[in-house]
């Protein structure tokens, strides 16, 4: 990732925390718009978990990758700490590498 | 920051100091893994660091390394991380009165706004406790944040194969367990659910990095919400956590 990718984002990112503190006499957010923001937040993340958990390039990423996520969602559900269900994730697909499974 | 300690501990009570400190130990972990999967994933050392002192924000850092790590064009990467992170316009309005009126406090304060720092803000209503615990609460975060980030970085250099670790499925579990939470209402899982299955389908056909943004055609399934949301409690009700 190039050094001006990284100032883009940062310069972009840096605008929108800005705003508020310089315009808050000024403007007026609307509800609708945080919401649409919020949900947006979530949409992209989620697509992003489907892609990097599903995909490699332009195929199927193999059934280890996505069976590990499985597993770090359903502890993630069941509220287990953080780093158990980052760990049982990558150990799920390790393990399932280990047996033969791509 | 800006305030003598004593009057700070008599201002921030107990609870918080220990709330804050309990969300700054989670984010720290987030920062680990952040900068341990990018660098396990190929990217140079200073990109993580970089990206964690400037951009300061988990969920877009998460999704722009992702985007590159797959290959896209860091058109799509930065195109993805301003997405995500245009929740925080709304923050800056949220919290405008904490970061004081001199123009260098606000300079400086904006770069500290998170989802974490808003959401324990929004708790406080009194105007002096507010601006203590966004002082507090933000410059621990950022220290942490960035701490740990380079730490991760470190032992992230070590680990040379990803894939034998299954470190690969670390960076998608990461990200799933920061969005769960915002998933539990119905209209944000069904634009999430269809934004989902309409990136992966797409990912065949299109450079990689746009499936991502064309999920944001989900957005149009996303509905009324199910409750108005009550005045000034944007960061509560914000589902997901800045990654941290």
């Amino acid at each position: 990732m190039p050094l001006f990718a990284i100032a883009v984002l940062a310069a972009g990112t840096y605008a929108f925390r800005l705003a508020g503190p310089v315009f808050r006499h000024r403007m007026h957010i609307p509800d609708r718009l945080q919401r649409l923001l919020a949900v947006a937040t979530a949409v992209l993340l989620t697509a992003l978990v489907a892609t990097a958990a599903l995909t490699q390039g332009h195929g199927f990423a193999g059934w280890a990758r996505p069976a590990g996520v499985l597993v770090g969602g359903a502890l993630a559900l069941r509220r287990a700490p953080f780093p158990v269900v980052v760990i049982a994730a990558a150990a799920t697909t390790a393990v399932l590498r280990l047996t033969g499974i791509p | 920051m800006l305030l003598d300690m004593r009057s700070f501990w008599r201002t921030l009570d107990h609870g918080s100091l220990r709330d804050i400190s309990l969300v700054c130990l989670a984010d720290a972990i987030v920062g680990a893994s952040f900068g341990a999967i990018t660098v396990s994933g190929g990217l140079h050392p200073w990109v993580p660091v970089t990206m964690s002192l400037l951009v300061f924000a988990g969920g877009a850092q998460f999704a722009a390394a992702g985007v590159v790590l797959a290959g896209g064009s860091p058109a799509a990467a930065v195109l993805a991380g301003l997405v995500l992170n245009a929740r925080l316009l709304p923050y800056g309005f949220t919290v405008a009165d904490t970061v004081g009126g001199r123009w260098w406090t606000r300079l400086l304060g904006a770069q500290l706004i998170t989802d974490e720092t808003v959401a324990f803000t929004q708790r406080q209503h009194e105007r002096r406790r507010r601006r203590v615990t966004f002082w507090t609460c933000g410059l621990a975060l950022f220290g942490c944040w960035n701490a740990a980030v380079a730490l991760g970085v470190l032992a992230g250099t070590a680990l040379r194969s990803t894939s034998s670790f299954g470190l690969d499925a670390a960076f998608p579990t990461v990200l799933l367990a920061l969005v769960l939470p915002s998933l539990a209402d119905r209209g944000t899982r069904n634009a999430a659910l269809a934004g989902a299955v309409i990136a992966v389908a797409a990912t065949p056909f299109l450079p990689a990095g746009l499936p991502v943004l064309l999920a944001l055609a989900g957005l149009m399934l996303a509905g009324r919400p199910a409750t108005t949301e009550k005045e000034g409690r944007v960061a509560d009700d914000n589902p997901v956590l800045e990654a941290r």
